[in-house]
C-alpha cells in the first residue's frame, strides 16, 4: 500500500495504467474497493478517469472523472452528433472522453426508471453558453446506444432554419418547403448509427413518391432510408415517413423480432420554434411549420405515442434573434415551444465544480495540452479559475493556446 | 472698509503677465528618474533689472497689508492667515470658470511672481563690484570658491584633531536618503545665471568631495542647501474606509475611472469568488479575455483571487475602459484590506495611478486629431 503511494504521488498516468490493469484482471468488485481508496488516499493527486467505460453503472461516485467513448461507438453513434471543437480534441488526443457530470447522471437516471408503457417522457437540458449541455446529452445518448435503443439524433436544428442554399418547393404539400441536402445528410447518418434496427422493422403503409417509384407495404426501413439518400427530391418526405414509421412501431411487442425503444434527441430544441433566416422566393421569410423537416420532428415532440424517450437540449449559440443572455426554456423556446413541450422535466447544466475543474485540468495536464511552465503552477491554476470562471468550453478555450 | 478693501484688492497679481514673457519650459533631460513637470524660467537672459530693488519691496509691503486686510474681510485672524488661506479667499472671492489652473486670479509672494534678476554689477564708474565678474559667470565661480574654502576648513579641522590625536574616522554623518541633488535648472534659478551642463557637473562634483571626508557634518547646513527632499509617494493615497455587514462581513466601496468610463464597486469579504457587473457575471459582460485578465490582475497580484465577492456596477465608453476603471476601482477598495508594505508595492505596479490618457481633441484643418488632410504639391 505504501509503495502505491508513493508512485502515485511521483508518477500519475503510471498508477492510473496500474490501476486499469488491475481491475480488468480482478473484476468489478476490486475496481470499486480500488475508486474508494484513491480518493481517499492523496486529495491533490485526485482521481480524474475512471476505467468505467460502460454509462449503465455511472453513478454518483464517478461525477468530475472522465471516462472514454470506444472509438467504434463514436463512428457510429456521432457521425455528426458531438460539438465540432470536441471531435477536434478526440482527433488531437487521440481518444474521446467524457466528463461524468451530475445532469448527466440524473438524466440517465430518470431513463432507468421511467415507464416506457407510456407516453415519453420529455426532458429539457437547459443553461448557460458553455456549460455542457451538448456534451451531456451525448453522454445520455451513448448510455441508450449501450442499452441497444434506436437513436434518432438531431445534432443540430439550427442547422435546418438558416444557411440552406437549396429550398426546393414540397412535392406532396403545395404549402411547404422541402430540404433535400440536410435530409439526405441526416438519412445517411441515421443509416450509420441505427444499422442494425433498418431490416427489422418494416413500414406499415404504401408511400407513393412519384409515378414511378413507391414503397410497398411490409418492406424493411432501409429500403425508405435508400430511396431517401438516393432520390434528393423526396428525402424529405422521406424522413417524415421514417420518422411516422418510427412513432408507430416504437415500443410495441407485437411487431416483428422484439420491441426497440426510441430515443429522440434534438440539440438546439428552441431552432424549431424560433425564427428562420430562410426566405422564400417572394422574399418574405420563411416560418418554420413551413418547413417540411422541422414540421415532422415537432410531430415527433409530442408525446401521443409510447416506447420511447425525449431528451433535448436548448442552445443560445446557434438560435436567431435571441439575446445572448437568454438561457432559460421560457425565454428561448418562445410562448408556442413552451406550451407545446409542456409538461417536460428540466434539467439545468451549469458550470464546473471545485472537483469538475480539477479533474478538467489534471485530465489536460496528463495530456501535456498544457505547455506553458506557468500553468502547471498553483498560481496559474488560480488564473485559470478566475479567467474561465469554470466555464467549460471557456476553458478549453482558453488551454488551447496556453 | 471699502476703501481699504480696495487697497488689498489692488495688491493681487495676476501672474499670466510676467509669466508669458519670461517662460521657458522645459523637462529635465539630464536627470531621467525625475518625472515632474517643472516650469523653468530663464532668468539670466531677461537681462538687468527691471524692476528695482524698491519698486519689490512696496509690492512686497503692499502684499503684506492686503494679506491682512484678506483675513479681516473673511473673518478670521490675520496673525495666522498662511498661503492656503490666502488661496482659498481668493478662490471664494473671485470664482473662474477658466480651465487653466494658472490663468486664474492668484495672490502671492512678490518673491513668488517676480522672478530673480540680477542686481547692477558694476560701479557709477564702470568698475565691476565682484571681483570674478570678467569670468562671466559670477555667482557660480564664487559658489565653487565657497565650497572649496570649506573643504580646506574641514581638513584643517582634521588635522587638528590629528594633532590632538583624537582623530576618527566614524563620525556623525549626513543622511542623504529621501532627498536629490539640486537640478541645473534649480540651481540656475538660485544663481541667476545660466551654467552649462559640464559646470552642474563640477558643482556636484565638488559637493561629493566636501562629503566624503569624514567632518563632513560640520557643513551640514550647507550641503542641505543643495539637497531637495522626494515627497514620500504612497502616503497621499486615501484608504477607503472598512465598513461590516449585519453578518459581520467586512466590505468597502471605491471608484474608478477611465476615459470616461466610471466605475464604483462593493467589495465583500466573503470568500467565492463571484463577480457581478451591472447584474451580470463577469463571464458574460466581458467575453474579451484581456478585459478579464485587467479584472484578475489586482487581485492577483495581492494574492486574494478567491477570497473577495464584487459586485460592480459601470457606465460609459468602450469595454477597455470600462475594464481599466473596474481595475481602478478594484485597487482602491483592496487598499483597506491589505498592509503598507503592499500598498507600495501597489503603487509601484501602477495599479492606483489614474490612466491619464484621454481622446486627444480634433483640430481645425486636419482629419482627427493627428491626421491630416491629403498632401498635395500643387
Amino acid at each position: 500500500m505504501n509503495l502505491h503511494k508513493l508512485s502515485s504521488r511521483l508518477c500519475p498516468t503510471v498508477t492510473q495504467k496500474f490501476r486499469h490493469l488491475q481491475i480488468q484482471s480482478r473484476g468489478q468488485q476490486l475496481e470499486a474497493v480500488g475508486v474508494e481508496t484513491e480518493s481517499t488516499e492523496q486529495n491533490p493527486l485526485s482521481v480524474f478517469r475512471t476505467s468505467e467505460q460502460d454509462p449503465t453503472y455511472h453513478s454518483e461516485r464517478h461525477t468530475g472523472q472522465y471516462y472514454t467513448l470506444p472509438a467504434a461507438h463514436i463512428q457510429k453513434l456521432f457521425p455528426h452528433g458531438l460539438p465540432p471543437r470536441f471531435q477536434l480534441q478526440i482527433k488531437t488526443f487521440n481518444e474521446g472522453c467524457v466528463m461524468v457530470r451530475p445532469p448527466a447522471l440524473e438524466l440517465i437516471s430518470y431513463l432507468k426508471k421511467a415507464d416506457y408503457s407510456k407516453p415519453p417522457l420529455r426532458y429539457i437540458l437547459y443553461g448557460d453558453v458553455g456549460t455542457g449541455k451538448t456534451m451531456c446529452l451525448s453522454h445520455a445518448l451513448h448510455y441508450c446506444y449501450t442499452q441497444g435503443w434506436l437513436i434518432v439524433h438531431i445534432s443540430d436544428a439550427h442547422l435546418w432554419v438558416k444557411n440552406c442554399k437549396e429550398l426546393l418547393p414540397s412535392s406532396s404539400r403545395p404549402s411547404r418547403f422541402d430540404q433535400p441536402i440536410q435530409a439526405s445528410q441526416w438519412l445517411k447518418n441515421f443509416k450509420i448509427t441505427n444499422e442494425r434496427f433498418l431490416s427489422k422493422i418494416k413500414t406499415t403503409q404504401q408511400y407513393v413518391w412519384t409515378k414511378r417509384e413507391r414503397t410497398e407495404k411490409g418492406q424493411p426501413l432501409g429500403e425508405l432510408v435508400d430511396q431517401g439518400v438516393n432520390r434528393m427530391k423526396s428525402s424529405s418526405d422521406v424522413v417524415g415517413a421514417v420518422l411516422r414509421e418510427l412513432r408507430l412501431q416504437a415500443g410495441g411487442a407485437t411487431e416483428g423480432e422484439g420491441a426497440f425503444k426510441l430515443a429522440v434527441a434534438v440539440d438546439g430544441l428552441n431552432a424549431l420554434w424560433g425564427k428562420t433566416s430562410l426566405k422564400k422566393e417572394d422574399r418574405t421569410m420563411c416560418e418554420p411549420e413551413e418547413l417540411t423537416l422541422i414540421h415532422n420532428v415537432r410531430k415527433m415532440m409530442k408525446n401521443n405515442w409510447s416506447g420511447g424517450a425525449i431528451l433535448t437540449a436548448l442552445s443560445q449559440t446557434g438560435s436567431l434573434f435571441k439575446p445572448q443572455s437568454a438561457y432559460l426554456p421560457s425565454e428561448l423556446l418562445g410562448e408556442e415551444g413552451f406550451d407545446n413541450m409542456e409538461p417536460f422535466v428540466p434539467v439545468s447544466v451549469s458550470n464546473y465544480n471545485e472537483k469538475e475543474f480539477e479533474s478538467c485540468y489534471l485530465y489536460y495536464l496528463d495530456r501535456n495540452w498544457l505547455q506553458h511552465s506557468h500553468s502547471r503552477s498553483e498560481e496559474g491554476k488560480k488564473e485559470l479559475i478566475f479567467l474561465s470562471n469554470k466555464n467549460p468550453s471557456i476553458l478549453e478555450r482558453l488551454c488551447a493556446f496556453l | 472698509m471699502a476703501a481699504s478693501g480696495c487697497r488689498g484688492v489692488r495688491s493681487i497679481l495676476w501672474k499670466y503677465g510676467s509669466y508669458g514673457k519670461n517662460l521657458f519650459v522645459s523637462r529635465s533631460k539630464m536627470v531621467p528618474q525625475v518625472k515632474c513637470f517643472l516650469i523653468f524660467k530663464n532668468l539670466a537672459a531677461a537681462g538687468p533689472q527691471k524692476f528695482t530693488q524698491e519698486f519689490i519691496d512696496k509690492q512686497v509691503e503692499e502684499f503684506e497689508v492686503g494679506k491682512r486686510h484678506l483675513a479681516n474681510m473673511m473673518g478670521e485672524d490675520p496673525e495666522t492667515f498662511t498661503q492656503e488661506d490666502i488661496d482659498r479667499s481668493i478662490a471664494y472671492l473671485f470664482p473662474s470658470g477658466l480651465f487653466e489652473k494658472r490663468a486664474r486670479p492668484v495672490m502671492k509672494h512678490p518673491e513668488e511672481i517676480f522672478p530673480k534678476q540680477t542686481a547692477i554689477q558694476w560701479d557709477a564708474e564702470g568698475r565691476p563690484f565682484h571681483f570674478l565678474f570678467y569670468t562671466g559667470k559670477q555667482s557660480y565661480y564664487s559658489l565653487l570658491h565657497d565650497v572649496y574654502e570649506k573643504i580646506l576648513a574641514i581638513e584643517r579641522h582634521q588635522d587638528k584633531m590629528r594633532n590632538k590625536g583624537l582623530f576618527t574616522s566614524d563620525t556623525k554623518q549626513i543622511l542623504l536618503t529621501g532627498s536629490r541633488w539640486l537640478l541645473k535648472e534649480e540651481i540656475e534659478e538660485n544663481l541667476v545665471e545660466n551654467i552649462s551642463v559640464q559646470d552642474y557637473m563640477r558643482l556636484i562634483q565638488l559637493m561629493e568631495l566636501l562629503l566624503s571626508m569624514p567632518y563632513c557634518s560640520l557643513e551640514e547646513e550647507f550641503i542641505l542647501k543643495f539637497r531637495k527632499q522626494l515627497e514620500v509617494q504612497s502616503s497621499k493615497y486615501e484608504i477607503p474606509a472598512l465598513q461590516y455587514d449585519p453578518q459581520g462581513v467586512a466590505f468597502s466601496f471605491a471608484d474608478g475611472r477611465r476615459k470616461s468610463a466610471k466605475a464604483s464597486i462593493t467589495l465583500r469579504d466573503s470568500g467565492s469568488g463571484n463577480i457581478t457587473i451591472n447584474g451580470r457575471n463577469y463571464l458574460y459582460y466581458f467575453p474579451v479575455l484581456q478585459n478579464r485578465e485587467q479584472l484578475m490582475f489586482p487581485l492577483l497580484f495581492v494574492g486574494m483571487s478567491g477570497r473577495f465577492d464584487i459586485e460592480g456596477s459601470v457606465e460609459g465608453s468602450g469595454h477597455s475602459a470600462q475594464a481599466g476603471a473596474l481595475r481602478l476601482a478594484i485597487s482602491r477598495a483592496l487598499l483597506s484590506f491589505v498592509s503598507e508594505g503592499e500598498v507600495e508595492k501597489m503603487r509601484q505596479a501602477g495599479l492606483l495611478t489614474a490612466d491619464p490618457r484621454i481622446r486627444e481633441r480634433k483640430k481645425p484643418g486636419q482629419e482627427g486629431a493627428r491626421k491630416k488632410f491629403t498632401w498635395k504639391k500643387r
